[in-house]
């Protein structure tokens, strides 16, 4: 007992440096990950006087709910800015997921002529962009996007790489599948619902995850395109919260008369309390989308 | 005449065009997308030739020929805006590489399992955020009156700088995020090629007395070498294009830190956004894309004469 006891602990200088070398700069990095989150969290919870004294800090000094008090008294804003980015979520990530696999799979099929053509078309723009300005041009001059969902929308429908991933994993499925559902008399649209779409689900979970994710994350279309406060997405609302405290006043002080009092603002406690209130549901869809995006991302190589 | 006469028994190009008309129905969103939203804008770039405003449209702007571009060139703007995104996008692609690669191998390598789940996770927790989240880390961290590190650098006697009013740290906590937000993510890609590699490699290496280190830098770093070198070349292929989201939301229009955290993305958005120089922001978004397009075919063009397997296309 004892001998075996004091072999199992006997391990090569080596190989104890390798193993530790990697526990630490594995801590390390993950801290260095995760406190920031933990920051944010407990601070927006921590009394205003107790940040501007003291800090941020692991454990605050002083507890308050003041922020959430005051993000909450006129929640119009929020709650409209969350209408429009649950909304361009679902609407968006459908979208894009019937587009990206609609293509790929025509781009897959063995029997379609032109497949290599239209799949240089398609790989060519990756190459070669026209650039911000004719693109802002466009959609501004031609489409009229401003102040539009559709402008939340467009822009990310379509991604180039999103469609050869699909592709390529449709060209891993086997062709004869589909070739004796023809000879049953199933036609393209039957073949890509009913055989298709259900061996591909790991790819409708990855696709769509990032899908999703972008649309979620979005402030860069709200801030070209929709000048208009209530058309704004969740981020971009964020974004004028936290590079104005002008912003954070306007969201109070419609309906409160305590600003005119001359009360002054938890306007850190606020912020962190905001980004909260933004980030909340994608943190809660965490361990779910961990979970598909690890087992996703080996699926269709890159490779055009 | 074979060719032919297989083209005249099918009945020819109104044959084909209803035998693949499903196909092509299919096809229609994505190609009108691309159209509107690719081609007809890469047309646009005439826009970088004209005194362009809004009133009288691209056609009815005037011709200057290559003054915005002479302009630029004067300005002294364009050397440091590409230096800038070249050096930057360089510094991201070889350090995050590295740092990728390492954790795929430490994760890999780690034994404790749900130490292992926990930090990975705990890893992957940036990659969910947008740069506007980012941006209150920031504050929370390195705020000039309270964030944590300026206080805890204080209280040790140090002295911290005002992030925002000085340029000089910018380049370090740009690289620094940008690994904070993709190291995590990144790493997945080498862990799953790592896993594809032969166990028996490591057997056999075992058992001729083979130490971890050896086993690291002898079997997996260069079993992982073609996927880096694929993950190498789509990023280089990028080289000339700057993360505008990272860059427009940690920098932004702040005169001081544009200093030294300038680039071609940043300045293409400022030009455009002012409104009135839009040929010159044209100019510069097509002076980017032309240099994007020929590092890619170079790059594209030296690696199918080393390793044609590698290429891109």
């Amino acid at each position: 007992m004892q001998i075996t006891h004091r072999r199992h602990r006997r391990i090569p200088a080596n190989e104890a440096a390798f193993r530790a070398l990697g526990y630490v700069a594995l801590f390390l990095f993950g801290m260095l990950c995760v406190v920031p989150f933990y920051l944010i969290v407990v601070s927006s919870f921590a009394s205003e006087n107790s940040l501007i004294r003291d800090g941020f800090r692991m454990i605050p000094t002083e507890w308050s709910l003041d922020a959430y008090k005051y993000v909450f008294t006129n929640p119009a804003r929020i709650e409209r800015a969350y209408f429009n980015t649950i909304f361009v979520t679902i609407t968006g990530t459908i979208l894009s997921l019937l587009m990206s696999t609609l293509t790929g799979y025509v781009l897959s099929r063995r029997d379609f002529k032109w497949r290599n053509a239209f799949s240089f078309f398609f790989f060519f723009t990756t190459l070669f962009s026209g650039g911000l300005t004719p693109w802002y041009i466009m959609c501004t001059k031609v489409l009229h996007f401003k102040n539009t969902y559709a402008a939340l929308i467009l822009p990310m429908m379509f991604s180039v790489w999103n469609m050869i991933i699909a592709k390529n994993y449709m060209k891993s499925i086997p062709y004869e599948i589909s070739e004796s559902a023809k000879i049953d008399g199933a036609g393209e649209l039957t073949i890509f619902f009913r055989l298709y779409i259900p061996i591909a689900k790991p790819l409708l979970a990855t696709l769509g995850l990032f899908a999703a994710l972008g649309y979620w994350n979005d402030w860069y279309n709200s801030m070209l395109f929709n000048t208009d406060e209530n058309m704004q997405s969740l981020q971009y609302f964020l974004q004028d919260m936290l590079s104005t405290i002008q912003a954070l006043k306007q969201l109070v002080a419609q309906g409160n008369s305590e600003l005119a009092k001359g009360v002054t603002l938890p306007t850190t406690s606020m912020k962190m309390a905001m980004t909260c209130v933004v980030t909340g549901p994608i943190i809660f869809l965490y361990p779910l989308v961990q979970k598909y995006f690890v087992k996703g991302l080996t699926i269709g190589a890159v490779k055009g | 005449m074979t060719g032919q006469g297989r083209t005249l028994r099918r009945g020819g190009f109104l044959q084909d065009l209803r035998s693949n008309r499903v196909y092509l129905l299919l096809l229609l969103p994505a190609v009108l997308y691309v159209l509107i939203f690719c081609y007809i804008p890469m047309g646009g770039v005439v826009i970088a030739f004209k005194n362009y405003n809004y009133s009288s449209g691209i056609l009815g702007s005037a011709w200057v020929g290559m003054k915005n571009f002479r302009f630029l060139a004067i300005s002294n703007k364009l050397w440091t805006l590409t230096r800038n995104t070249l050096a930057y996008n360089f510094v991201f692609i070889t350090v995050g590489m590295f740092m990728e690669v390492s954790f795929a191998i430490i994760i890999n390598e780690m034994r404790c399992k749900w130490f292992k789940k926990t930090f990975q996770s705990f890893m992957f927790l940036p990659f969910f955020i947008s740069w506007v989240v980012a941006t209150a880390v920031i504050q929370t961290l390195l705020d000039y009156d309270s964030g944590l590190i300026t206080r805890m650098v204080e209280s040790m006697g140090g002295n911290m700088v005002n992030i925002y009013t000085t340029a000089s740290p910018w380049p370090y906590l740009l690289v620094f995020f940008r690994m904070w937000k993709g190291v995590g993510y990144g790493s997945i890609i080498y862990l799953s090629a790592i896993s594809g590699i032969d166990q028996e490699m490591y057997e056999a290496a075992e058992i001729d007395g083979a130490n971890s280190w050896q086993k690291v830098f002898r079997i997996t770093v260069p079993n992982l070498v073609p996927t880096m070198v694929i993950m190498f070349l789509l990023a280089v292929g990028q080289i000339f294009r700057g993360d505008f989201g990272m860059f427009y939301q940690m920098v932004g229009n702040n005169g001081v830190l544009l200093e030294t955290a300038d680039i071609l993305d940043l300045y293409v958005y400022r030009a455009m956004s002012s409104g009135t120089n839009l040929g010159m922001s044209a100019a510069a978004g097509l002076y980017q894309s032309v240099l994007c397009f020929a590092t890619i075919m170079l790059v594209n063009f030296i690696v199918k004469k080393i390793q044609p397997d590698y290429t891109l296309f």
